[in-house]
């Protein structure tokens, strides 16, 4: 098993014309990804051919689910034309989305995020991120597949190239599922669901989670771990030299009611019993050592 | 991106927020012309992105212009917690009767947005949300529904306020929701709101922050950016379209991808633990292509920093191969000949990273060393850096 995404995931490329959608459509179908057509509005009724498949375009998600039977979609379409898509395929309810997109304005994912909560089909993964991948399964974004292959260790985390880091550093055991969650104010999933699709795969047997500063979204799934998870977790958090943002005003600081710093994130992992390694190798030696028990 | 006062009071105006005549001086004589304009008292406030101005004695009453001139000169390049004090607003002075609390922002947490309203405004509203969190109204607002008067008028009887003013008070905050979405910022704080002694509602200093992606709907934006505030290198890698912020360490930094490079900066300081305390001297990341010309123009901005004593490049190919930097490397150093001076430890690793450790190799480029681990390259960076 793996989480989010296995090798019958039919995906579907929003933004299939455009030059980033068509590069990375044609390396996620060379890492085995079963890529079935793609949406851009206004090109519908033309065919691409990427690798020797050729993949119809639709001018709706709607469109492209009832032609294709797609049940999930990648998005690779500019910022300002993210929200609509994002809601296209909402719409359409497909149970996955996956937002590669960097730059979409917040205003613009917490509409479509509040809109994905009322409509109540879908699972956003994203935006700004790398997507997932289940090696030797299926791969959905810009993950590089050949890093390492499947195992038996969940991985989840904010950050693109750490997470190709800590793939490569623990390449000898490999992976049920890796996934970047984007390091975005508003994300579609956050640490927590993850941790929890983990806990509940029988195939995962420990849980890399990767965070950064900002926010509190780590010390929230402190809290979780302590209370559901019960396999192994350990943690890295990357930001401990990073300059003190200029934080203005009082709201910020009522809200989150801690500072979002590294050192408060790490202190809230290991109260939770995870092993916090200080540098990526360090990490990955921890889980090492837990594994061997 | 964090507006001034004088901006967040800009924007309150052009929406159709209540706020007090003002005029923005940068010299003593512009101070006196702007409080004889305004007329009768005035504060002197001085315009600085950090909290805690009035404590240092940034914010003054005048009595007229020649007393504004005299309290902006005393002001104007004031040191307030390492920010130099270069402009002053020229308020209108109010006789105020209560201190009110409003904000909007974006809550992570929760994923949406939050209202915050109490009629216990003022500098303790972190106390006052703190220890009687009841006088603090919280609510979150749905960005599809929005809100209308009803629901600003629940919140504002929510916060405490009484039927004198809640009518005043809702018709404000709705505006407010209303220049938050239009603006595309992540907070409007109003802080104070006042009730003046004639009963008049008056926003009397602002925080506004705007999301910096939205501006390609925003060319308004371009205006605010505070050009001065900037660090020359990182104006320069701005213009060269870098994501590059300068710290105070000596080992130069070079890598892709925000998270990695971040963690970049932590290896390095946890290595040069052991070398006399060395550290990183600046983030700076090169995104997916790495070509050469990034890879130059990233290399020249850090040889430009005079405390960096070596280079850490740090590329774990993901999109990006190993090959395409290791050339990028090479060229880069040909590009800048002479100005190229330090060491520059490279460890890579990821997509074709036997063919780029080989380029690198064949190159036998007197400054580059390669170290095959990230850990490893950090603890050379921080030794070449304390020699």
């Amino acid at each position: 098993m793996a989480i989010f995404l296995t090798e019958k995931t039919k995906v579907i490329v929003q933004g299939i014309t455009g030059s980033e959608g068509s590069k990375h459509t044609r390396r996620m179908i060379l890492s085995g990804t079963n890529i079935v057509g793609g949406v851009t509005p206004g090109k519908g009724g033309q065919v691409v051919e990427i690798e020797g498949k050729s993949l119809p375009v639709f001018n709706s998600v709607t469109e492209a689910v009832a032609a294709t039977g797609a049940d999930a979609s990648v998005i690779f379409v500019p910022p300002k034309f993210a929200k609509s898509a994002v809601i296209d395929a909402i719409d359409a309810h497909l149970p996955l989305i996956v937002v590669i997109t960097e730059g979409i304005p917040v205003h613009d994912t917490a509409s479509f995020y509040a809109h994905s909560l009322k409509v109540g089909k879908s699972r956003i993964i994203g935006p700004n991120c790398p997507g997932l991948i289940s090696p030797g399964k299926s791969n959905i974004g810009i993950t590089p597949a050949d890093i390492t292959g499947p195992g038996s260790i969940g991985l989840v985390s904010k950050s693109g190239t750490l997470t190709y880091q800590m793939m490569y550093e623990l390449r000898d055991i490999g992976f049920t599922t890796a996934v970047g969650i984007g390091g975005d104010p508003i994300v579609g999933t956050t640490h927590i669901d993850c941790l929890r699709a983990f806990q509940d795969d029988p195939e995962t047997k420990a849980i890399v989670m990767i965070g950064e500063i900002g926010g509190d979204a780590e010390e929230r799934a402190a809290a979780f771990i302590k209370e559901y998870v019960t396999k192994p977790v350990v943690g890295y958090v990357a930001g401990f030299t990073a300059p003190e943002g200029k934080t203005m005003g009082h709201a910020g600081a009522i809200v989150s009611g801690s500072s979002g710093t590294a050192e408060a994130k790490k202190v809230a992992l290991e109260a939770a019993g995870v092993k916090v390694g200080k540098t990526p190798s360090q990490t990955a030696e921890l889980l090492r050592a837990i594994l061997k028990g | 991106m964090d507006l001034f006062e004088y901006q967040a009071r800009d924007l309150f105006e052009a929406n159709s927020i209540p706020v007090l005549k003002a005029k923005v001086a940068t010299t003593p004589a512009q101070a006196r012309d702007a409080a004889q304009e305004i007329g009768g008292k005035v504060v002197v406030k001085a315009q600085v992105k950090i909290g805690g101005r009035g404590k240092a004695g940034g914010v003054k009453l005048a009595e007229d212009g020649d007393d504004a001139y005299v309290k902006a000169e005393a002001i104007l390049g004031m040191d307030i917690k390492g920010h130099i004090v270069k402009k002053v607003m020229i308020a209108a002075a109010a006789p105020i009767e209560s201190e009110y609390y409003l904000a909007i922002l974006l809550d992570r947490s929760n994923r949406s947005f939050l209202v915050m309203a109490s009629v216990a405004g003022g500098m303790d509203i972190e106390e006052v949300a703190h220890k009687t969190p009841e006088k603090l109204a919280k609510v979150h607002i749905d960005p599809n529904e929005g809100m209308g008067q009803e629901k600003a008028l629940e919140i504002i009887r929510k916060g405490g306020f009484g039927s004198d003013v809640e009518k005043q008070v809702a018709d404000i905050l709705v505006t407010l929701w209303k220049t938050f979405q239009s603006s595309d910022a992540t907070l409007i704080e109003i802080n104070p709101l006042v009730k003046t002694v004639d009963g008049r509602v008056i926003a009397l200093d602002g925080k506004v922050t705007l999301d910096d992606n939205a501006t390609f709907r925003h060319p308004e934006f371009e205006a605010l950016i505070d050009h001065e505030a900037a660090d020359p290198l990182e104006a320069l890698a701005k213009e060269r379209d870098l994501n590059y912020v300068k710290l105070q360490g000596e080992v130069g930094v070079i890598g892709n991808g925000a998270g990695l490079v971040m963690s970049t900066l932590d290896v390095v300081a946890y290595a040069g633990e052991k070398f006399g305390g060395v550290k990183p001297a600046n983030f700076l990341d090169i995104g997916g292509g790495a070509s050469a010309q990034v890879m130059a123009d990233g290399l020249s901005i850090i040889l430009g920093d005079k405390d960096v004593k070596s280079v850490f490049v740090n590329v774990f190919g993901g999109i990006t191969s190993c090959d395409a930097v290791a050339n990028g490397i090479i060229q880069a150093l040909e590009i800048l000949g002479d100005r190229a001076s330090k060491p520059i430890v490279v460890r890579l690793d990821g997509n074709n990273v036997i063919e780029g450790r080989a380029i690198l190799n064949k190159a036998n480029h007197p400054l580059i060393q390669q170290v095959d681990s990230m850990d490893g390259a950090a603890a050379r960076a921080a030794e070449l850096a304390a020699k």
